[in-house]
């Protein structure tokens, strides 16, 4: 009995491990519809100064301060892919995040807070 | 009794005085202290909580049970954790009962209406773990009511497999966990529950650094309880309880939570209290491996 639970748990595990690795997800596949979507922030100040806060406490870690990355695996936020993507586009991968790659979903945070990000992302491009 | 004294208050002093020290980030994971919702660490990330269940069980003494708990992001997918359980018993003893090491593993890349996680956990602990970190099979105050030195000589070597079911809808977070527990000696299989919904009381971050903003509090509910064994699969005997949540992210990586339950059928205990206190820090894993690699791709373009 103890093998075959032990049998039941490895398989389980391998069968996650395998999913994992076979899966990816970037953000060059945002649906239309969130591509088409625009952020109700845009622009306004008061929405780029939290976005700045919340940036502070859940992105700085991995992007740093200056929003530059680290140059290795952490990318830099201050680049032509944020420049030229929608906000819909920012808003999606930021709720969907690239598991595959060590960007974490930010579907916990709310959507408000989404888009007070994107605020002060395109603020700093 | 002095003597015990003096050892809990030199394992808070041990568990707690790191993390004076080290800065930190803002958790942002949900009060619950049964459900699990699809919310994972961080990559590199490392959080420690502490989980304390307050209680009387019918015919006992009044206990403190806490479960020490490191939480690893290994990846963005996948979140290993090791548990460190403890119980201290009013005119009693206090006697560590154990350890727990779960992972926790998301096995779609992507944000869907309804996420699955699978959670594996291997359980190493005495009969006097009071910690109550999960009901199943026909769990009940009765099991809590024995004197330590009697219940610490039934071991528990546990296998626990859970199903985590949960979704965020338009900022809440609802979540479903389908457990079954199995002793890996001769027990039969054990079943249990536990659903859970909670809420930030603002949507919108303040534009201010702010400790009482209402965005920094989460409130809710969960429910738990047991669901009979492969012997007996019925609900007679099971134990049910339902507790509002409401935790409260401090600044500088800091999260309170508390929870009162109740329960609500005649095996269950009648108020269970449990508070929780975590400390996340930053990117923990770069602590051992700091040195830039060379010739590394620029990111820019994820």
């Amino acid at each position: 009995m103890m093998r075959r639970t032990s049998a039941t748990l490895m398989f389980l595990f391998s069968a996650t491990l395998a999913l994992a690795a076979a899966s990816s997800s970037r953000w060059l596949h945002v649906p239309t519809k969130d591509h088409a979507r625009s952020s109700p922030l845009a622009g306004d100040p008061d929405a780029i100064a939290a976005g700045a806060l919340v940036y502070r406490e859940h992105c700085q870690q991995c992007h740093k301060a200056n929003a530059m990355g680290d140059g290795r695996k952490r990318p830099a936020l201050r680049s032509e892919r944020i420049r030229t993507a929608s906000d819909g586009d920012i808003e999606w991968f930021l709720r969907q995040g690239d598991l595959g790659h060590g960007m974490p979903s930010w579907s916990s945070l709310p959507e408000a807070q989404r888009w007070q990000i994107v605020a002060w992302l395109r603020s700093i491009q | 009794m002095t003597r015990n004294r003096s050892i809990r208050r030199a394992g808070w002093l041990a568990a707690y005085l790191p993390i004076l020290f080290i800065s930190s980030a803002l958790a942002q994971d949900k009060p619950y202290f049964v459900t699990y919702s699809h919310d994972l660490e961080e990559p590199g990330n490392l959080e420690i909580e502490t989980k304390t269940a307050l209680a009387r069980p019918g015919g006992g003494n009044r206990y403190g049970a806490t479960a020490m708990e490191l939480e690893y992001g290994t990846r963005a997918w996948w979140t290993t954790e090791l548990y460190l359980d403890g119980q201290a018993t009013a005119q009693d003893s206090t006697v560590f009962t154990g350890f727990r090491i779960e992972n926790r593993l998301r096995p779609l890349m992507r944000d869907h209406a309804v996420n699955p996680v699978f959670y594996v956990e291997y359980e190493n602990t005495s009969g006097a773990d009071k910690t109550i970190l999960e009901v199943v099979g026909h769990d009940g105050q009765a099991d809590l009511a024995g004197p330590n030195d009697q219940l610490s000589r039934e071991h528990q070597h546990e296998a626990e497999l859970k199903l985590i079911l949960s979704s965020n809808v338009k900022d809440w977070n609802i979540a479903e966990n389908f457990i079954s527990e199995k002793d890996l000696g001769h027990d039969p299989w054990e079943f249990g529950y536990a659903v859970g919904a909670t809420r930030p009381l603002r949507s919108a971050a303040s534009g201010r650094s702010c400790a009482f903003c209402a965005e920094r509090f989460i409130a809710g509910a969960e429910a738990y309880g047991g669901l009979g064994s492969t012997f007996a699969l019925t609900m007679r005997d099971t134990s049910h309880y339902v507790a509002p949540l409401v935790g409260w992210q401090l600044p500088k990586g800091v999260r309170l939570s508390f929870s009162p339950g109740f329960g609500f059928t005649g095996t269950s205990l009648a108020r269970v209290y449990r508070v929780g206190l975590a400390f996340e820090f930053d990117q923990a894993g770069g602590w051992f491996h700091n040195a830039p690699e060379r010739g590394g791709s620029q990111g820019g373009t994820q």
